[in-house]
């Protein structure tokens, strides 16, 4: 199989931290990866550096046989690769409709394309389509800063997918949702991508979560990546049992208490 | 919803009309000359509309203001040019040029920054031109009398309807169009960059680019408003023309309108003239009172500017694009 997205080396260092230490990563389409790892080891860094945020300090990033590295975010997002955000990255005063006509209609731009009316019918129904297979309907006129948190995340991957990408990154898809709204909302999700045939990177704390949906799970900690490897053996890795999982529940129950202070610090990282 | 902005085209053909038709057989010609000077402000106050909806007040747009005012200015001096043909377009691509230009810096900044970044320009155009003898330094100069096709008249009369009535033409070619613009694609990159770039970025477009282009848009309209000011007075100088308190005023009148409608600057910008007037009647020393107290109820109580009142009126509900 060849690869979609392949990393070569990548470096990244903020100061006297390193956040990714030579990272080789090589993605299959239609691969389902899970990324883990405790707060801090680098998986937002990794996200940031695929999609553009950051530059590796080092090393190379290559989509789809074509080199990648430095450039812009939305000269990535044309590409193909996509992600959605820790903290759901939405046009908070309009409605979930109109967040996705506008993200349909700046995909639909080219050129001078961008001065043609944003609301046609047929934009409309498109809009109204992927409301529908997001089973956000009953949400539609609503402004989206007065959604529940599990919906927000859901219009932020939503938002993610129209432009239909062949990679898509999830960073944190579950964080700050409560643990029975989990599973519901990552059916809808899983079922959509899958439903799309798209590629698909999330970074997840969940150890069930990642074991229900993924086909593979990278591990990092501090920056390196310990463990690459099918979900079952990866979370069976003494490695991963001391450096991301902990050796017993409570500490997993901790782990993803830390993701949630995680979440509010990430805000700070990608605006900053 | 292309059914609503049929609408609202229909809405601002019908509108503009009536004042023109009112101004012509009805008002008096006092009234009329309150209407232009208003309609030439508005024309810059579209403008500002549409950066202020992209979450972005300028205090300095007494910049382009005064370079479209002083662009017709010194056609009609220099080169003996009165035609509106030319200057008005002169005037608006002037202004667009050095817009342009100055994006580059200015879309990198955000919130005070862009505000008071575009005041420091503003300030050095005033000082340029209070300096500079052959622009007529703090006394300005007068502006060649207008032609429209090389037909020109010195009835004042004939003049004042003329004037009016080419403001009315402009003022509803412009609101028609930016309503266009601000249903478009591009158009909905306005409040869409004010409630989150990171967003706007990761969808594919720059940021950046689309406030640059706002910008640029906003510097030909004030460009176009202030050659129309210019025509309007007969004369230019900086106090008038480009000092802050233009920008002020630009702000001022911004606020009053509301984001929410087109329409709105020319509704706002003639009760602000009026306000003044009869300000500057009864209390000739401190009108800026009456004015500035006015400024504080709105920002109290309406928000969302005259507007928001007229389409409560209307039944409408919300900000429509
Ligand atoms: N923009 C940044 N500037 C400085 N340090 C950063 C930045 N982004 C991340 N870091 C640091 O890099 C390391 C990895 O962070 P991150 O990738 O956010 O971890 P994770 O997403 O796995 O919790 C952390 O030590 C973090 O503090
Ligand atoms: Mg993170």
């Amino acid at each position: 199989m060849s690869a979609i997205l392949e990393t070569v080396g990548v470096n990244k260092t903020f100061g006297a931290v390193t956040a990714a230490r030579d990272i080789n990563v090589s993605v299959a389409k239609h691969e389902i990866v899970g990324i883990i790892g405790a707060n801090g080891a680098g998986k937002t860094t990794f996200v940031n550096m695929v999609t553009g945020w950051l530059p590796p300090s080092t090393g190379r990033i290559r989509f789809d046989g074509r080199d990648i590295t430095g450039l812009a975010p939305r000269k990535i997002t044309r590409l193909g690769i996509c992600r959605s955000f820790q903290v759901a990255q939405v046009f908070m005063t309009a409605t979930v409709f109109d967040n996705l006509m506008i993200a349909l209609g700046i995909a639909d731009a080219h050129g001078l394309g961008v001065l043609l009316p944003l609301r046609v019918r047929a934009r409309e129904e498109r809009a109204d389509a992927i409301l529908r297979r997001y089973q956000m309907q009953d949400y539609r006129d609503q402004p989206a800063s007065t959604l529940p948190q599990g919906i927000r995340k859901l219009l932020d991957i939503a938002m993610a997918m129209v432009a239909q990408p062949k990679v898509l990154l999830l960073d944190e898809p579950t964080s700050g949702i409560s643990v029975e709204e989990k599973f519901p909302l990552m059916d809808i999700v899983m079922g959509a991508l899958k439903e799309e045939g798209v590629t698909v990177l999330f970074v997840e704390h969940d150890m069930e979560i990642v074991s229900r949906y993924v086909s593979r799970v990278l591990a990092f900690y501090q920056g390196e990546i310990i463990c690459d490897a099918p979900p079952a053996e990866a979370l069976a890795d003494p490695k991963v049992k001391e450096f991301v999982i902990g050796d017993d529940l409570h500490n997993q129950t901790l782990l993803q208490a830390g993701a949630l202070q995680d979440g509010a610090q990430e805000v700070s990282d990608a605006r900053g | 919803m292309a059914l609503t902005s049929d609408r609202t085209t229909l809405g601002l053909t019908v509108g503009f009309v009536a004042v023109a038709l009112l101004g012509v057989f009805v008002l008096p010609d006092w009234l009329l000359n309150q209407i232009l000077v208003a309609f030439s402000r508005a024309l810059a106050v579209v403008g500002l509309l549409v950066l202020w909806r992209t979450g972005l007040v300028s205090f300095g747009h007494a910049l382009y203001f005064g370079l479209g005012a002083y662009t017709v200015a010194l056609l009609g001096r220099n080169y003996g040019i009165g035609e509106v043909l030319v200057t008005l377009p002169a005037a608006t691509l002037a202004s667009a040029l050095v817009g342009f230009l100055l994006g580059f810096i200015v879309r990198r900044y955000r919130e005070i920054f862009f505000a008071m970044l575009n005041l420091a320009f503003s300030m050095v155009l005033f000082g340029i031109l209070v300096k500079t003898e052959a622009l007529g330094s703090t006394d300005g100069f007068n502006v060649e009398q207008p032609t429209l096709l090389g037909i020109g008249t010195d009835d004042a009369a004939v003049k004042l309807t003329a004037l009016f009535l080419g403001v009315c033409a402009i003022g509803w070619l412009t609101a028609v169009l930016v309503h266009r613009y601000l249903g478009s694609i591009l158009g909905s990159l306005t409040t869409a960059v004010r409630d989150n770039e990171i967003r706007v970025e990761y969808l594919g477009y720059s940021a950046a680019e689309a406030i640059h282009g706002k910008y640029v848009m906003s510097a030909a309209l004030t460009g176009l408003g202030g050659g129309f000011m210019a025509i309007s007075l007969g004369q230019v100088d900086p106090e008038s023309m480009v000092n802050w308190t233009v920008s002020g005023e630009l702000v001022f009148v911004t606020i009053l309108s509301g984001p929410g409608s087109v329409a709105a600057p020319f509704i706002g910008s003639l009760i602000f003239e009026l306000l003044r007037t009869y300000a500057f009647e009864l209390v000739p020393y401190a009108w800026q009172l009456i004015v500035g107290g006015t400024l504080l109820l709105i920002i109290f109580f309406l928000p969302g500017g005259v507007w928001s009142v007229l389409s409560r009126l209307a039944g409408r509900r919300g900000v429509e694009p």
